[in-house]
């Protein structure tokens, strides 16, 4: 606000210029950085993937070097999980939060600019991480995600920056959750209680707290790993008298209930857009509120399933087994609700709506192979196959990247003022929709029979589940130049949008979004509304 | 519900003061467990050892340390346990890409409960340098670990090899005769690795010996 005091009109045009981005406290602003910038790390994390893709359509080294394969995946991950969804969600909570909740403008408007320009700074970390090994910075970051020392112990330069990096995205959400916890609870509406929220607020709400619990173990983690590097500690160095397994607790520790950071937004957003569509009031708004809250306890908890092999005692990985697959419960739970709330509805399938109905079912497909990776005893077989592969990126990409597509799609007449190309937008759907599972279900088969992941080369016998998985991946990469042109045309023109363009989106705990016009005004809410 | 309610943000928000007042209390709370959660992630370090070494469940927290006195003592030979003939084999590892010779000097003995067994390792050093190394065991099956009581092991300090040298290494054991009595076979791998430093470790105050002296 503090480039509005000198005015007494407050409602004057934004300020034109790098400056009106750069010194951005309007969360309309910065949440539009954060959707353009997770749209580019999209394209940089994607064409990574298709790298790797293009390497695995014949057995043998094609274009890689193995370390520069396993660097690929790495960086592929890093990015799109710390710089495509994360970024993404929070662009979408920025946008809707203080609309949906009839607030001027989120409740630390400073440090929301300061959240937003540490990403740039994080991706440009992580492109010299990927850059330093080819100027002799030694061996490239070839771990994986999830860092495990030894090997990341002895990586090169690339390491250290990729641990900044983490650092840095790591204070960015976390200021950001503290920013988006702090408006939900103080900056609402008079008269707009909890139990009237946007299932949208909601869901931010619980992953907003997640991530200030889980964010800090883990750059806890990555700085005794940067101890161990330079420092002569041994955190995790056996021969000094540290275990390497420690950091497996501590990453998974942030690790799994990071799963539900990137779930749950979707969640919310579904949970707006399912009852808009299906013209009904949502199926048991409570349970799903406390559904949520049950996942984040459960989450919270039940880390150590991705470490089965390690040698735990039957004890330990029978807990982790049974709080795994409790999980289940408040899963099916909300996937029950969005289908009860569709039964009987007066549906109609634009694009979002598509992507919601899509994303019940790849991801019920996600949470069945999931509970096959809880068991113990299968568990042990599909460890570090391609199987975890195809069943993570079921469970991310309808579960997490999937709504926030849809919620692109629905919000985008809100945010430019113009209804997108709707044909368009079916094509987009079937299009990315038919690839991603032309690139992932085959990934089931290779993977229950034996391959591995995070290895460049692989047996013969794996040949033509890899190309129709390689062909699927070209197709799936290539339909976002169909997203992108969509999100072009419609802030350059197209129909008008109303100030609500979807018939139902009044319907059951509606946001405060469709009070305004389409697009909002620059500043909103300056008087705060009042809910009844 | 349309006046502001400063006791509970949780159903009302109010404007101005009130609000800032809110979001500084938010703000702080929220920061705080931030803090918190990053002390959590070091405090882990002492309690997973600490776990570990209660449950038995991980051999560098329960296995490179000595034997309680007491322990090795109660591990004596019974009627019962005179009857079961265990089975222990040695296997070495070398970690990493280093110019050394690690093997076990019998690749494994038929040992009763109760009774004190010695056996060596041999490690050669080829490099030109002087290293200064550490051996890490792991037990197989893991249900064995807190059953094999270890009363002098080279394991317990680092080694330091000049270049070209050659040691035995001494291992003196006891395996308990509560193991449970669907254990025959236990295997004792050690791995040895290079501590990367020019001096020794000192030995860990913690796991303070109490059989023979330091």
């Amino acid at each position: 606000m503090s480039s509005t005091a000198t005015h007494d009109d407050h409602h004057h045009a934004p300020p034109s210029g790098f400056g009106r981005w750069l010194f951005s406290t309007n969360h309309k602003d910065i949440g539009t950085m954060y959707l353009i910038f997770s749209l580019i790390m999209l394209f940089l994390g994607g064409s990574m993937a298709m790298l790797v893709r293009a390497e695995l359509y014949f057995p043998g080294l094609q274009f890689l070097e193995p370390d520069l394969f396993n660097n690929m995946v790495t960086t592929h991950a890093i990015i799109m999980v710390f710089g495509v969804v994360m970024p993404a969600a929070a662009g979408m909570a920025n946008w809707m939060i203080p609309l949906q909740i009839g607030a001027p403008d989120m409740a630390l408007p400073r440090l929301n600019n300061l959240s937003f320009w540490l990403l740039p700074a994080a991706a440009t970390l992580l492109i010299l991480s990927i850059i330093v090994p080819f100027f002799g910075g030694g061996a490239p970051v070839n771990t994986g995600w999830t860092l495990y020392p030894p090997l990341s112990v002895q990586a090169g330069m690339g390491m250290d920056l990729l641990i900044f990096t983490l650092h840095v995205l790591g204070i960015s959400s976390i200021l950001a959750a503290i920013n988006i916890v702090t408006t939900i609870l103080n900056m609402r509406a008079p008269g707009l209680t909890m139990m009237k929220l946007p299932l949208f607020v909601w869901a931010w709400l619980f992953t907003a707290i997640l991530l200030i619990m889980i964010m800090p173990a883990l750059a806890g983690g990555v700085t005794m790993l940067l101890f161990d590097r330079h420092f002569g500690t041994s955190f995790f160095d056996a021969a000094g008298g540290g275990d390497p397994v420690l950091f497996q607790h501590l990453f998974w520790f942030f690790g799994h209930p990071e799963v539900y950071v990137l779930l749950l937004p979707s969640i919310g957003v579904l949970g707006i857009i399912v009852p808009t569509f299906a013209r009904k009031p949502l199926f048991g708004y409570k349970s799903l509120v406390w559904g949520m809250g049950v996942l984040l306890l459960l989450g919270m908890v039940v880390w150590a399933h991705h470490q089965y092999t390690i040698g735990m005692s039957v004890a330990a990985t029978n807990y982790f087994m049974i709080g795994t697959i409790l999980i289940s419960i408040p899963v099916g739970l909300m996937l029950f609700n969005f289908m009860f709330t569709m039964w009987r509805g007066a549906m109609t399938f634009e694009t979002p709506m598509l992507f919601a109905i899509s994303i019940i079912l790849m991801f019920s497909f996600a949470g069945t192979t999931g509970v096959m990776l809880a068991v113990v005893p299968a568990d042990l077989q599909y460890h570090d196959t391609y199987f975890v592969v195809a069943h993570f990126h079921y469970a991310l990409i309808p579960g997490a990247l999937f709504g926030l597509y849809a919620g692109v799609f629905y919000w985008l007449p809100k945010w430019t003022g113009h209804m997108y190309n709707e044909t368009l937008g079916k094509i987009f759907f079937w299009w990315t929709t038919i690839g991603f599972n032309l690139t992932f279900f085959p990934q089931h088969f290779s993977g229950l029979a034996g391959m591995p992941r995070r290895i460049v080369d692989y047996s013969v016998q794996f040949v033509e589940f890899n190309q129709i998985s390689s062909i699927g991946a070209f197709i799936f990469g290539l339909s976002h130049l169909l997203f992108v042109y969509i999100i072009i045309q419609t802030v350059r023109g197209g129909p008008k949008a109303g100030d609500m363009p979807w018939e139902g989106a009044q319907i059951g705990t509606p946001g405060l979004e469709w009070t305004l016009p389409s697009p909002p005004p620059f500043h909103s809410f300056e008087t705060p509304p009042t809910v009844k | 519900m349309s006046e502001p309610n400063q006791s509970t943000p949780q159903e009302q928000t109010g404007t101005g003061a009130t609000r800032k007042t809110n979001n500084k209390r938010t703000v702080l709370t929220l920061a705080l467990v931030t803090v918190l959660m990053f002390g959590f992630a070091f405090a882990m370090v002492p309690l997973y050892r600490l776990v570990c070494s209660v449950a038995g469940w991980n051999s560098i927290s329960t296995n490179s340390t000595r034997a309680l006195e007491a322990e090795v003592a109660a591990a004596k030979a019974t009627e019962e346990s005179a009857a079961r003939d265990i089975t222990v084999q040695f296997d070495a590892t070398i970690n990493g890409n280093v110019a050394w010779e690690f093997r076990p000097n019998v690749r494994s003995v038929t040992v009763k409960p109760g009774e004190k067994t010695t056996i060596s390792y041999y490690v050669k050093n080829h490099s030109d340098k002087t290293v200064i190394t550490q051996s890490i065991p792991g037990i197989t099956p893991w249900q064995a670990t807190k059953h094999f009581k270890k009363i002098e092991c080279f394991c317990f300090e680092t080694q330091t090899l000049q270049a070209g040298e050659a040691v035995d290494m001494t291992l003196q054991f006891v395996v308990d005769p509560d193991l449970p009595s669907d254990i025959n076979t236990i295997t004792l791998s050690y791995t040895i690795m290079d501590t990367n430093r020019t001096e020794s470790l000192k030995p860990d105050k913690s796991n303070l010996p109490t059989v023979g002296s330091l």
